[in-house]
């Protein structure tokens, strides 16, 4: 039978953890959470990997396969090459509880944080929008929340800069282009949120599982609005350049 | 192979001692049920912890895909609560509670509405109102959406709100005893993963909305938390289980590759006009329900599919076709993104371009924890239930977008409740020993001992194999057999590492719950000898009025005791509402 061989980062949380070979049987369409559960079933019940729908739809699998973000329940064995040893760490911007699993729950400490949602005054009921509307917010709103942007994020990596990170400005846009809604977060963003030291690498989007475009749809058009506002080098020379393409 | 964090597993008594939280309402899950149990019970002035086993965010009600079941009338104006009402009580083959049934029609609309004044963004209609869709066994277009994830928008939704308030939440942490004292709930215990701690919860009243029991099947389109661990947990307080053998297979579930067994494809693809096909290119739901075709209730679509594959008319990977590429690649983008990128991404098959194979996969639960309509209490006072986990509503079988609306409607409705009677009373005290003996149970699941994957393996495959679509009371029997050894097997369950993120010991818990929803699924399928909606039996396979009866199972002097209730009789009101039952 054909053999899927992994090494897969072991730690109690504490400290540098180290490696640990394992060898699964290799099934048709196998994913790399596939293989995980082979792990955690059969070879070693102590292994911590955080699984729920294995769908691709709760975002709770998040992790490093061979040292890129991705979601392991949604990346098929096969398409990294057989004859490799897969690799699989822990998302690095987060701190390691044990094995794969690490702590993102610094997001929901943010997520209160971004001014809610607050309808319009006077809205007649039942509230009347269009279909052309929505669009644009429903795009941010598949975001299932697997933090993987964040993790890409070099700005949210390495520097504590206080930037809340690309899965954050998403949110505030889905609220900001909601069509009821009475704020506009760009204040919140740019001032509190430190959307300015984002370089508009696009990192995030290149990873986002969902396709959501985050950097082209969500930080520029804030950072654009925010530009009114705060001087912001970058956007005003995206802006620039814009202009000069048009 | 030995496990690598050994050292970790020596768990002194010292690190088995109990942190101590109080609140006023304790409520057992984070998805919709439990999100929107806390905003009422905090709007009413509670001091409210909510606790998942799962991270927050990721509960099983993200996955819902096809849509809210409410009667706006927003595509099909003559609909209304009455005739909502109607087919829950038809569908359900006449075991739902009417009383249950006339508040989720009655309420639905508003909760619905509610959810967008929350912030939710459905899907529009060219009026610029709520986008309805058609849905198995409802007369009128119905189901509210957002493409084909409105789960995660109502999550999302109840989440963001949930984090605007003061609600405490402690995610990743398991619920594993209810507490009573003086006979009345007074708390819980709980592990929690990610720090391999221990918190006992002080609460005046515990609102279980813990969802299902999918996983006791091989094939199923649930989560990994759904292990029925809130039948288990109010069984063991003394609550009663209802309607247990009701077990909905949808009809729809991939079946290739092997790791994406199971997954659903929601009914929106039929609702959208997808069609059913067999092997030899027969669209057989004419066959089978010559008017609603393949748009008919669940029971009777995923009994067609099951018949027609053991007829050999099956597909290659042992499922039937189902097809929509005929509506073409933007409809599809744009009405089933979901299922697009989940038939890419799993099977490299794009579905504007050809059929997906799909067979019966497991799916909900009708049964559960009997709850008193109105309230949603339990016989046991300060405990609550709502959504998946409680029983009542949905009868034999489940309306698509029925489950969605109950929990809005009813977790609203238990934490209201909830509050209205935690508020104001005295704390009773957990009794110390009990608080032992539990750190000392759990503390028995590490060590050596036989490992719990392959107890729930074997629970799963005898589940699947004997108490599945098509049932016989002698395989049910056998199957009890294998239940009642299983459970001895687990008197020896053990795994290796401590507190800390050991998800064997989560699995140590789930084949406890697990264990006991099987006894009960299979004792109640036993007793109950007709078919009636979700429940076939071979051995009785008519449907008789002798047993328009609920099916009870509660915990009496060490074993568990079955007895039946007659369904609520309808009040005069709503009678003329509802078609005479035929024989
Ligand atoms: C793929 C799919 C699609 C669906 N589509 C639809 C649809 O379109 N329309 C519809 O109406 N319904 C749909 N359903 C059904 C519906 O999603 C569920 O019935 C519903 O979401 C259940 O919600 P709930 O709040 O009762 O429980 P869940 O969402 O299941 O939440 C249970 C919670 O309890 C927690 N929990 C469980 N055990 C413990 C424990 N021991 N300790 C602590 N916490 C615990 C879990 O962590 C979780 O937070 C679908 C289901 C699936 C699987
Ligand atoms: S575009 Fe901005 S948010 Fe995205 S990865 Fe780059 S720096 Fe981070
Ligand atoms: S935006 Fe994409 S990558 Fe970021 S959390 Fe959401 S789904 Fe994940
Ligand atoms: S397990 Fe849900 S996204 Fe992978």
């Amino acid at each position: 039978m054909e053999k899927v061989r992994l090494t897969v980062y072991r730690s109690s949380g504490e400290g540098r953890g180290r490696f640990q070979e394992f060898s699964v049987p290799f099934e048709e369409g196998m994913t790399v959470l596939g293989a995980m559960r082979y792990v955690e079933q059969n070879l070693d019940t102590t292994l911590a990997v955080r699984w729920n729908c294995k769908a691709a739809r709760c975002g709770s699998c998040a992790a490093e396969i061979n040292e890129r973000p991705a979601l392991m329940c949604k990346t098929r064995v096969e398409s990294l090459g057989m004859d490799s040893t897969i690799t699989v760490t822990p998302m690095k911007a987060y701190p390691n509880v044990r094995d794969l699993v690490s702590d993102p729950t610094e997001n929901f400490d943010i997520s209160g944080r971004i001014p809610a949602f607050k309808p319009k005054k006077g809205l007649k009921k039942p509230w009347v929008f269009y279909e052309r509307d929505v669009e644009r917010s429903q795009e941010f709103r598949r975001c299932i929340e697997c933090f993987l942007c964040q993790d890409t994020c070099h700005v949210v990596r390495e520097h504590k800069s206080g930037y809340v990170g690309p899965r954050h400005v998403i949110e505030a846009a889905a609220l900001d282009m909601h069509p009821m809604d009475a704020l506009k977060r760009h204040v919140y963003l740019n001032r509190e949120a430190g959307l300015g030291f984002c370089n508009i690498t696009k990192c995030c989007q290149d990873v986002c599982p969902e396709h959501i475009r985050i950097t082209d749809n969500a930080i520029i058009p804030e950072k654009e609005r925010g530009a009114d506002v705060f001087y912001d080098p970058l956007v005003y020379a995206i802006k620039r350049l814009k202009g000069e393409n048009k | 192979m030995k496990p690598f964090n050994k050292n970790i597993g020596k768990d002194s008594e010292a690190n088995l001692k109990a942190e101590h939280i109080t609140a006023d309402i304790l409520i057992i899950g984070a998805g919709g049920a439990g999100l929107r149990a806390a905003i009422a019970a905090q709007e009413r002035g509670a001091d409210v912890i909510i606790v998942s086993k799962s991270l927050l965010g990721k509960a099983h009600t993200v996955m819902a895909e096809g849509g809210i079941a409410a009667s706006l009338g927003d595509v099909d104006s003559k609909d209304n609560w009455e005739v909502h009402f109607s087919d829950i009580i038809a569908e359900g083959v006449y075991l739902s509670n009417w009383r249950m049934a006339e508040i989720l029609a009655r309420e639905a609309p508003g909760r619905v509405y509610e959810l967008e004044h929350y912030g939710a963004l459905f899907d529009r209609t060219s009026e610029g109102r709520i986008m309805q869709r058609a849905f198995g066994g409802h007369t009128y277009r119905r189901l509210c959406h957002v493409g084909d994830k409105t789960g995660l928008e109502m999550l999302r939704v109840l989440q963001s709100r949930v984090l605007h308030r003061q609600i405490r939440i402690m995610d990743e942490t398991v619920v594993t005893r209810l507490f009573k004292a003086k006979g009345r709930i007074c708390g819980a215990f709980t592990v929690r993963l990610r720090s391999g701690t221990l918190a006992v919860i002080e609460a005046n009243a515990v609102i279980v909305a813990t969802g299902g029991c999918g996983r006791l099947y091989m094939v199923t389109s649930n989560s990994w938390e759904s292990t029925g661990d809130g039948a288990g947990l109010a069984y063991g307080a003394g609550a009663e289980l209802m309607d247990m053998e009701m077990i909905q297979f949808h009809p729809t579930g991939m079946v290739y590759p092997p790791g994406a067994k199971g997954l659903l494809v929601t009914e929106g693809v039929r609702g959208e006009g997808g069609i059913l096909l067999n092997s030899r290119g027969e669209r057989f739901m004419e066959r089978y329900s010559p008017t609603r075709k393949e748009l008919d209730a669940r029971d009777v679509v995923a009994r067609a599919i099951y018949a027609e594959i053991e007829a050999g008319n099956g597909t290659e990977h042992g499922g039937v076709y189902l097809d929509i590429s005929f509506k073409g690649r933007n409809f599809i983008l744009k009405k089933l993104p979901g299922m697009y990128s989940q038939f890419m991404d799993f099977a490299g098959i794009d579905i504007t371009k050809e059929r997906m194979e799909v067979a019966p996969t497991v799916h909900y639960q009708m049964g559960g924890i009997r709850v008193d309509a109105e309230s949603t209490a339990t016989c046991i006072p300060g405990l609550y239930a709502a959504g998946e986990a409680c029983a009542g509503l949905h009868g034999a079988n489940r309306l698509g977008g029925n489950s969605l609306a109950d929990i809005l409607v009813f977790g609203k409705r238990s934490g209201e409740n909830a509050a209205k009677y935690a508020l104001g009373k005295r704390h009773n005290a957990i009794p110390e020993h009990e608080v032992h003996m539990e750190s000392k149970r759990i503390a028995s699941y590490l060590g050596r001992g036989t490992n719990p994957y392959v107890i729930a393996e074997k629970l799963r495959e005898t589940m699947s194999t004997h108490a599945g679509i098509i049932r016989d009371g002698k395989e049910l029997a056998e199957a009890l057999g294998i239940v009642k050894r299983l459970k001895g097997d687990a008197k020896r369950m053990a795994v290796g590492g401590g507190l800390k993120y050991n998800k064997g010991l989560v699995e140590c818990f789930a084949v406890n719950s697990m264990l006991l929803s099987a006894e009960a699924i299979l004792r109640s399928a036993l007793m109950r000898k007709e078919s009636r909606g979700a429940h076939t039996r071979k051995d009785f396979p008519k449907k008789s009025p002798e047993w328009r009866r609920n099916i009870i199972c509660r915990y009496s002097s060490g074993k568990m005791e079955l007895s039946t209730a007659d369904v609520p009789a309808l009040p005069k009101r709503l009678a003329h509402l509802v078609k005479k039952e035929a024989y």
